[in-house]
């Protein structure tokens, strides 16, 4: 059965709203404003009951995954489970209904949140200052790089040094970031193990260059062994080293970004400190420096003075603001509470079985899927329908059957340099019996790519829709619901 | 708390199918000399009653918008927020999924956007909807690189009267991307359209203005638009959503990019976000587009189905070529607006927009004949004002908050020469008793 738009539901003359009667005495639109500022065909919005309201989206909601609902092994995003108390302390009116512009004395508490949330961060990832401006994780990563920028023409360095260099492994953000920021993409290759080739490293290197942006654990899910080599190698030739923070959740407590030589570092907040994301957002992107780079944050900057919280403004070299107000504030009070509730011991722990988990699935699954990178770990691995294809089946098949299972799909055809690549993060907060069971569909999946591939073919077959045809989408995109007369019309 | 389920017997029988004796093996690939070989020095942990305490002592620290009356605006409004907003926002089906890059499993947020993205269509009268940016600032940032690739120049040019942290995010983001920026001024509270015409050239990407402007004067758009049509610039419109249900929408007077920040659509104002950067336009310009969009397509047996489309604009498959960098986006807060917008209605839009209108004037009439009370332009306005005061406004500031008001922005803030005034918003949760009061209480100072 075809789930009806919110439009299609819509009948003349229903209604959900109630405002306040206006209670002020009432002029005529045409008094008040001239005619060439007037809308002149109303917006069509749909009339529903509220009840028909609830009803649709409460059904679209239930053709929803999410978290709450069941696994969501989707690599690189860490898909943890999200604290119920989290988003109670968010929802406190003290929190939600606090003016951006309100007097700082009116809203220490949330200044006081935001300071220790940065310390907290700052001292997370081994760094000196941090600002939580960036509104998810590829904003952090325009606004590190942006900071890079800015030293570098701080020092007359800036309008040599244009490239940056990202691994062939990187996240797609990465050299979109860096092109969004203006500088030129140099991809440097893996080498077998996985980790950045260093001659490669070598080789693209030069005055010229302005950063390296590197994730580690990369996004094979594998520590980079060589990383204070590579550190040296930028350093040495007056480059900054940018660490993709999408990956944290292996080595919280267990070893910094800072320590590694890394100068600046973002943190997704929606990842790694378990704040929901949302369908798709809001996430919070922090971004946090060494203190060579401090004087280059957005402003404004969250300090104590004299035992009292203030924005502060009055930073001169500052990159400016790359966001309205103070970023995505609602999502800070989650990861907040979150680190309180950790706390270092519980931060360490979620790291050491978010590793476990991921070791104990590569190695189950190992003997029924091509592993290329076969070694420990961190905390997510890359799998790939490499076996799997000989009976024309790909890992798209694999991702579409698993959703008939009730689990989300791991990331799929990412890293690029895997081919058919099957990326899967289990994270900490899920089961040994959660993990077996994915273990098992996982395995009958690969029995039936061998017997009956068309069944993998056709799938998913238990969803509301069956495999949606996105190349039609893309050719001939329908991006909004029109009435039927115009869509006819058109 | 560390939310792990493992019991020791689940650690040590997954330990032995690993085949470690240890945890701390599967971290002997980390070089010892980057180990942090101590505990990070953080608070110590907390139950979940603590916790809960914590969270509201911190939250008691500070005093709301509910808690006083508030007048203040300038980018982030005090609308109602319905119930079944919150609500709807509140399943987690929704709000603990990740984008939904498996169409088939994620259908109700695929066609939760859908239906955003015709309601903003909609609502701001343009072909295309985006499935939204960060916010209001980093929209108009995106709209002009979009300009700027669309139209192979490098220049653009931004009205005074934009909101000053908007072109502050826009300015970032320009000097980056070598994109020149430049700014008209304000006459009378409005952009000054002599000099627009002056700075708009063959070299203009796009020219950009915000209605109502950060003053709250309603700008003469379609003389805005046809100055940047003549250079063959295009014309972005920077909109309030409310008032889109009362004030002509951007497809009415030749606008080719339309944004805004709607956080006015059912969001609260949450100390500045998370919030929702929304952006339309036309059909055309499609391809240079930033951002994820949701389409609707079918499956093999011909049922309707939404899916994330026109990927390669995006990062994940383009790269450095890529439209934008953007990828997480604001998604229940788009959600939020659909909720909003569905629960208000082809009426109700109108219905609020009015009340805003009504009472801001109300307010204008009232507080403007105050001896010494001016207002700060001639200009039509919709829900929001400037009015310069006879004295200092820190005074008139403190004054009000005594009387539990929240008054409006000091606007020497951002504009030297409006030193004396002050922005006044007036939201359709104000009462004429409150306005009243606020009268009052200005009265006491001239």
């Amino acid at each position: 059965m075809t789930m009806p738009l919110i439009f299609e539901r819509s009948e003349a003359g229903r209604k959900a709203y109630s405002l306040p009667e206006c209670d002020v005495p009432r002029k005529d639109v045409a008094e008040l404003l001239p005619d060439w500022a007037v809308r002149k065909s109303a917006a069509a919005l749909p009339e529903v009951s509220e009840v028909d309201l609830v009803r649709h989206y409460t059904k679209l909601s239930q053709r929803n995954h999410g978290v709450d609902v069941g696994f969501y092994p989707l690599g690189s995003c860490t898909m943890k489970y999200n604290p119920k108390v989290n988003e109670d302390a968010a929802a406190l009116p003290g929190f939600t209904s606090l003016h951006p512009y309100q007097p700082e004395e009116l809203v220490q508490g949330a200044l006081e949140l935001m300071y220790e949330l940065g310390r907290y961060l700052c001292e997370i990832g081994g760094m000196d200052e941090a600002t939580l401006q960036p509104a998810a994780g590829a904003h952090g990563e325009l606004t590190g790089l942006m900071i890079i920028k800015a030293y570098h023409e701080s020092r007359g360095d800036g309008a040599k040094r244009t490239k940056v260099i990202v691994p062939d492994s990187a996240h797609g953000t990465n050299p979109a970031s860096a092109a969004f920021c203006g500088y030129k993409v140099v991809e440097v290759k893996s080498d077998a193990r996985g980790g950045v080739d260093l001659d490669s490293l070598r080789a693209a290197m030069s005055d010229e260059v302005a950063a390296l942006m590197l994730t580690n654990p990369n996004t094979l899910g594998l520590f980079d062994e060589n990383i204070v080599e590579i550190a040296k190698i930028v350093h040495d030739a007056g480059g900054l080293l940018y660490y993709d923070g999408a990956n944290m959740n292996a080595i919280m407590g267990i070893a910094r970004p800072g320590d590694m030589g890394f100068d600046v570092l973002h943190f997704n907040l929606h990842k790694t400190f378990s704040t929901p994301h949302g369908g798709g957002g809001p996430g919070s992107g922090p971004v946090a420096v060494k203190k060579a780079l401090a004087p280059f944050l957005p402003v404004p900057v969250v300090e104590k003075k004299d035992g009292k919280f203030v924005l502060d403004y009055d930073r001169p070299h500052s990159i400016g603001k790359v966001k309205a107000f103070y970023g995505n504030f609602n999502v800070m009070v989650k990861a907040y509470a979150y680190i309180r509730a950790l706390g270092a011991k519980g931060l360490r722990e979620a790291s050491e079985n978010a590793v476990l988990n991921a070791n104990y699935l590569m190695r189950k699954l190992a003997p029924y899927y091509h592993l290329p990178y076969d070694r420990y770990c961190k905390h997510e691995f890359v799998l790939s329908a490499a076996y799997q294809l000989a009976a024309g089946v790909h890992t798209a098949d694999i991702a579409k059957m698993l959703l008939d299972y009730g689990f989300h799909a791991p990331t799929v055809y990412f890293p690029l340099i895997v081919k058919e690549a099957i990326m899967v993060e289990p994270t900490e907060t899920e089961s040994k019996d959660t993990l077996d069971a994915f273990v098992s569909a996982m395995i009958e999946i690969a029995q039936l790519a061998e017997k009956d591939p068309e069944a993998l073919h056709s799938a998913p077959h238990k969803m509301v829709v069956g495999r949606l045809d996105d190349v039609t989408a893309a050719r001939r995109p329908v991006l909004r619901w029109r009435p039927r007369e115009q869509a006819n019309a058109k | 708390m560390n939310y792990v389920p493992h019991t020791d017997r689940d650690r040590s029988e997954m330990l032995a199918q690993i085949g470690v004796s240890s945890v701390d093996e599967l971290f002997s690939d980390i070089p010892r000399e980057v180990r942090l070989e101590r505990d990070l020095r953080l608070p110590k942990p907390v139950s979940e009653y603590e916790l809960a305490r914590h969270m509201a002592a911190l939250a008691g620290k500070n005093t709301t918008a509910d808690d006083l009356v508030s007048f203040l605006g300038a980018g982030a409004y005090d609308h109602f927020v319905p119930s079944v907003v919150r609500h709807i926002v509140s399943r987690s089906e929704f709000y603990t999924a990740y984008t939904p890059y498996q169409a088939e499993i994620s259908q109700g947020m695929l066609q939760a956007i859908f239906e955003y993205q015709t309601l903003m269509c909609e609502l701001t009268a343009m072909d295309v909807s985006n499935a939204s940016l960060y916010d209001g600032a980093t929209a108009v940032a995106e709209a002009a690189a979009m300009a700027c690739r669309q139209t192979r120049r490098q220049q653009v040019v931004v009205s005074a009267a934009v909101h000053p942290e908007y072109r502050a995010t826009l300015k970032t983001y320009a000097r980056n991307l070598g994109i020149e920026v430049a700014e008209a001024g304000i006459r009378d509270g409005a952009t000054d359209f002599e000099e627009l015409e002056q700075l708009t050239s063959g070299a203009t990407a796009c020219v950009i203005l915000q209605n109502p402007n950060f003053l709250g004067s309603v700008e003469a758009m379609g003389a805005a638009a046809e100055i940047a049509h003549r250079s063959g610039a295009l014309f972005v419109a920077c909109v309030d959503p409310i008032s889109l249900g009362i004030l002509a929408p951007p497809g009415e007077y030749g606008a080719d990019i339309a944004v805004g920040e709607g956080q006015g659509l059912g969001s609260p104002m949450s100390f500045g976000g998370p919030y929702l950067g929304f952006l339309t336009c036309r059909q055309e310009l499609i391809r240079n587009m930033p951002g994820r969009v949701a389409g609707e397509t079918h499956d093999s047996q011909g049922r309707r189905g939404y899916i994330l489309t026109l990927q390669a604009r995006e990062q994940h498959i383009r790269r450095e070529r890529a439209t934008s960098n953007i990828c997480s986006n604001e998604a229940l807060s788009a959600l939020a607006a659909a909720v909003y917008l569905s629960w208000l209605g082809k009426d109700g839009i109108r219905e609020v927009a009015d009340l805003c209108l009504q009472k801001a004037h109300y307010a204008f009439d009232r507080i403007t004949a105050i001896p010494g009370f001016r207002p700060a332009s001639s200009a039509p306005f919709f829900k929001e004002f400037a009015v310069r005061m006879p004295v200092p406004l820190e005074q008139a500031s403190a004054v009000l908050l005594r009387s539990n008001m929240l008054g409006g922005l000091a606007l020497g803030r951002f504009y030297r020469d409006l030193g004396d005034a002050m922005l006044i918003a007036v939201t359709e949760k104000r009462t004429k008793d409150e306005i009243d009061s606020l009268c009052r209480a200005l009265e006491g100072l001239a």
